[in-house]
């Protein structure tokens, strides 16, 4: 209906007059708005069907959920096993502490990470500049959203109030009590005890890889190195979970369950911390290392490299900046010396080639040989020198060894060949993992002829083997090889498994130990190295005795007046190759090219007790520096005032008793004690 | 003394039916609010303060005769505009999303005021004209509509400028918009909708929108809101999970549980039944202002009621609709029942509306 044309045309009137029918607007309003009323209803059974369909079709469905939503089950992390030495001195262990964290997801959205981590470091006076914190604040911003984000470690009982207070303008801060790893000797046990960090990204992938994730759900740090990777399955122990009703924000409402976490089990070593800081003491600013060990048991008492580093930068997290310190050290602080070092072995294999040369028929004890100033091979005019100039006349085996005659042993490798060479030094154990409980190992290099060819793709020649007499060419060992081969020699051809803990074996399966080794399980054979007689091994000990006891012997001067029979062998290995015209100049070559200095040595000499091998980065001679050190351990170790290693049968009676000994006996016993003190200290 | 509250009776104009069931709702606000705020008085406290200043606007707004409205309506229009655009202007020297108006007294948000008087001016506008009305009549009312709207959008509150714009669309469609103006309308709107997504919404609007259509491609960011106020609405089954005993709000897996979320604290805890006791609640306020826009004896008081009480239903839809899943977050509180006191008193102010228009009726309508 269309009433327009009743709309007054009357301008002149102020107020407009409309003519309507007010019953049909009021009849058009009804219709559309029950037109509306109906879409109304038809929405509102819309609503009411879809609440339907949550409530009451799908509602289980949602109660699971709902479930889930407020049951979170936290892992516990559980304690790591502590670390004693042989005496029960603590060597790792956990303190409490207090790390201020954010969890991104919870941070206030209005502010910036920057900001408020200014702010914090204002209020708590952390130690974080201004680098740290932007370094902090893209770590917060890019990393996961639930992942906690450690801030500051370490806070005082003061920060931790101070934080507390404030905590309400803090959204998505709080501060967790922990337990880190604290190495209490610092850098005199690093190489061995190694040292835990935080779980990264690789030790993810591995723990996975072993499906051991979720026994890692709540921890933070795993063993790295050494003895702390090694035993990490011991020492870790078994997660435990805490079953609570949460909120959104990980806040904690209720504990429904506890199932207490299982701690790691505590591991002894065999290693005797006095001991290490002696032989640290001892290297003082030598590059180098000192590994002494029971022959018999294989337990290893001393295991040190010099220059070593303190783990603890590591537990709490390692700057760029000192790691790359670390790194660039021209004296490499993160080479462990004694298991990954490769060394010439030098002279200090004489006994053991002895050994090789008599089981092959090569020499006998009385074999004589007139050993001249250089040895050339048949045909040839190379000379290979003998360490004196003038050489040594005629002489047998026991002089050989005594003396350290090269010319002898560049004949006996010569007969022997390479073949043979590498078969008995690969039973002494050359080349090959020693069984010691970390993996930081290297295996060094045995040559071979095989090696030759694959390294480089060139064929082996007589010339390459005669070097190898005197444990120089091709040939490169690690300390704990040749302290290994040593206690084999000791333990006449007996196996010997060098090893830091002391129930290595029930503590980890032996599958799993040495399966970095070969891959598969082999147990390890009884005896090493199998001859015909060992009274040969015999030849080589006597050897070794007349080096520190016999009137020429190399090492007689360091090991003059000791209380108990000792037996060595010097080596001194030459790192550059002296032309044939030239002559060996320790001052006219470069720090870093002058010889190697070994000693290996064992007492006492009917029954061994220890054996100590010592390794001085271009020190120069093997008997004039490393011998002193070695004799200096032997003595630490079996003169022990505290637990004395020697009987009345093994102590010589001709060393005891003289006056100045039973001084320096009563001084070391209170230098030991006061070392014991500030051990414990 | 008598003789005083005989004079002030002549003053009350409210419908007793409508103020029944509004007081029912709050009363319901108020005991699901004690447990959504988990149990805290001093927020309870307020919100009863808030909902006696907003029974007293409804009781003042009720009092004043519709034809007052009528007259008013445009000056408070050109006034509220004023108003939107010195927000904007303040919330350009500030930062961010501004929607208060700082008076130094009170601050207050002019965009509720404009809920009131939007639907109000277009009423006026269109009681001046002959019914049903024409096409430039028509575009005249939707260009002051989008006035405002766009003043609001760009603050930006895109959910208040949706509902003042409906409320005012209403109008135009209860003075007999012609159907195929409506059709071209919707043509126009879906061809316009995606432009408008492309150029003129914002990456907070438009993550709204996309979380809307899929919840669970990102459950702990943008769609976190939706999936947890199913979970709560879905785990209240038939009879609920009690009062007090919902551990989705309590256990602070549901956000804003007290504000545009309630709805789902309600349905965990009073489960299906206590949804059909709130839905019967709605219903018969509905109906009752159905009823008296029937009853209304002029076009201004017809379509002023009829689109106050599609807007009111409205909102219901929108809010509810948007906590069980089946629209998008737009941030409508629930009316009548949220936290909050805005809302509520401009809620009230419009109720207070409805009941001027049926009890300052003639009493003998011819």
């Amino acid at each position: 209906m269309n009433l327009s044309f009743l709309r007054a045309k009357s301008g002149s009137l102020q107020q407009r007059v409309i003519f309507r029918d007010n019953i049909a607007e009021a009849n058009l309003f009804k219709g559309r708005f029950l037109i509306a009323a109906t879409v109304v209803i038809l929405m509102t059974i819309a609503l009411i069907y879809n609440l339907y369909s949550l409530q009451i079709v799908n509602h289980e469905s949602f109660v699971s959920r709902s479930n889930n939503n407020r049951i979170k089950i936290l892992p516990i992390a559980p304690p790591r096993g502590l670390i004693y030495d042989r005496y029960g001195v603590l060597l790792a262990e956990n303190q409490p502490l207090y790390e201020l964290e954010v969890i991104p997801e919870n941070l206030d959205q209005g502010k910036t990470v920057r900001n408020t981590l200014a702010e914090l470091t204002a209020l708590l006076a952390l130690p974080l500049e201004a680098e740290d914190l932007d370094q902090l604040a893209d770590k917060i911003r890019l990393g996961k959203k639930f992942k906690p984000v450690v801030v500051a470690s370490k806070l005082t009982e003061e920060q931790v109030a101070t934080f507390s207070v404030n905590q309400y303008a803090f959204a998505g801060f709080s501060v967790e009590p922990r337990l880190k790893r604290f190495y209490p000797f610092g850098s005199t046990l690093t190489h061995a005890l190694g040292y835990v960090a935080r779980i990264n990204q690789k030790d993810m992938e591995q723990l996975e890889l072993l499906n051991k994730t979720k026994n890692y759900a709540a921890t933070q740090d795993i063993g790295k190195q050494g003895v702390e990777r090694y035993y990490e399955d011991i020492l870790h122990g078994k997660v435990g979970y805490k079953k609570v009703e949460v909120d959104s924000t990980g806040r904690i409402a209720r504990t429904i369950e506890f199932e207490s976490p299982v701690p790691g089990r505590d591991i002894y070593l065999t290693l005797d911390v006095r001991l290490q800081k002696k032989a640290q003491e001892l290297l003082g600013e030598h590059k180098g290392a000192i590994l002494l060990m029971d022959p018999a048991s294989g337990e290893i008492l001393a295991f040190v490299s010099n220059p070593s580093y303190d783990p603890n930068m590591f537990v709490r997290g390692i700057l760029t900046s000192e790691y790359q310190e670390l790194l660039n050290n021209p004296d490499r602080p993160l080479i462990n010396r004694v298991s990954q070092g490769g060394y010439a072995p030098a002279s200090t294999i004489k006994p053991l080639m002895t050994v090789m040369g008599l089981n092959e028929g090569l020499i006998t004890p009385k074999t004589q040989f007139f050993g001249g100033p250089h040895y050339s091979l048949p045909g040839s005019t190379h000379k290979f020198r003998d360490w004196r100039r003038w050489g040594h006349g005629w002489m047998d085996v026991y002089r050989a060894i005594e003396i350290s005659c090269d010319t002898f042993f560049y004949d006996l490798a010569f007969k022997s060949g390479i073949d043979n060479i590498n078969k008995y030094m690969s039973a002494f154990g050359f080349g090959r993992h020693s069984g010691i409980d970390i993996y930081e190992e290297s295996l060094a290099n045995l040559p071979s002829k095989d090696w030759k060819m694959a390294r480089f793709k060139q064929v082996w020649v007589p010339g390459d083997t005669v070097p190898i007499g005197i444990g120089q060419g091709y040939w490169s060992t690690t300390l704990i090889q040749l302290v290994r081969a040593h206690a084999i020699l000791t333990q006449h051809g007996r196996n010997v498994i060098p090893h830091l803990a002391a129930n290595y074996e029930e503590m980890a399966p032996l599958e799993y130990r040495l399966n970095h080794l070969s891959g598969r399980y082999t147990p390890p054979p009884k005896m090493a190295v199998e001859v015909k007689s060992p009274t040969y091994f015999d030849v080589g000990m006597k050897g070794m005795y007349l080096v520190v006891n016999g009137p020429e012997g190399t090492g007689r001067r360091a090991f003059a007046g000791t209380k108990y029979k000792a037996a060595g062998k010097s080596g001194t290995a030459q790192l550059i190759t002296i032309k044939q015209d030239q002559h060996y100049n320790a001052s006219a070559i470069a720090k870093e090219h002058r010889d190697n200095a070994l000693f290996v040595a064992f007492a006492p000499y009917e029954s061994p007790k220890a054996l100590v091998g010592v390794i001085l980065e271009n020190a120069g001679g093997g008997s004039k520096f490393a011998a002193p050190i070695a004799r200096q351990m032997l003595d630490a170790y079996l003169l022990d005032p505290e637990h004395p290693q020697l009987t009345a049968e093994t102590a010589p009676a001709d060393a005891r008793g003289s006056s100045q000994d039973r001084k320096n006996g009563r001084n070391s016993r209170k230098g030991k004690e006061a070392e014991r003190e500030a051990a414990r200290r | 003394m008598i003789s005083i509250l005989e004079k002030l009776k002549k003053h009350v104009h409210v419908d007793l039916p409508l103020l029944l069931g509004i007081i029912t709702l709050m009363g319901t606000s108020i005991v699901v609010l004690y447990s959504a705020t988990n149990e805290n008085t001093d927020m309870i406290i307020s919100q009863v303060l808030r909902t006696i200043v907003a029974l007293g606007a409804m009781l003042i707004m009720s009092a004043i005769p519709p034809r007052v409205y009528a007259r008013w309506a445009f000056a408070g229009y050109i006034l509220c505009t004023v108003l939107l655009l010195l927000v904007l202007i303040a919330g350009h020297v500030g930062k961010g999303a501004e929607r208060w108006l700082d008076l130094g007294i009170i601050r207050f948000q002019p965009a509720e005021l404009m809920k009131i008087i939007m639907p109000m001016t277009i009423a006026a506008f269109f009681a001046r004209r002959v019914l049903p009305a024409k096409f430039l009549p028509c575009l005249a009312a939707f260009m002051l509509i989008m006035v405002p709207v766009g003043l609001i959008v760009l603050q930006p509150d895109l959910g208040t400028a949706v509902l003042i714009a409906v409320s005012g669309c209403f109008i135009i469609y209860l003075a007999g918009l012609n159907w195929y103006l409506i059709l071209a309308g919707a043509v126009t709107f879906a061809l316009y909708a995606p432009i408008h997504w492309y150029f003129f919404m914002y990456d907070y609007q438009k993550h709204r929108i996309i979380t809307f259509l899929d919840p669970e491609s990102d459950p702990l960011n943008k769609g976190y809101n939706i999936i947890q106020s199913k979970i709560a609405i879905g785990s209240g089954g038939m009879l609920g999970k009690g009062w007090l005993q919902g551990t989705q709000s309590h256990l602070q897996f549901l956000p804003e549980s007290h504000t545009d979320f309630i709805f789902a604290v309600y349905c965990e805890e009073f489960g299906f039944a206590g949804v059909l006791f709130l839905m019967t609640l709605y219903a018969a306020v509905i109906a009752r202002c159905a009823y008296i826009s029937m009853q209304a004896q002029n076009t201004f008081e017809r379509l002023l009621s009829g689109a106050l009480t599609l807007t009111f239903f409205f909102y219901i839809f929108v809010n509810v609709g948007m906590v069980s899943g089946l629209l998008p977050v737009v941030g409508v509180p629930l009316p009548m029942i949220s936290y909050g006191g805005t809302s509520m008193i401009a809620l009230s102010a419009a109720f207070g509306i409805i009941m001027a228009i049926h009890t300052h009726r003639k009493k003998q309508p011819y």
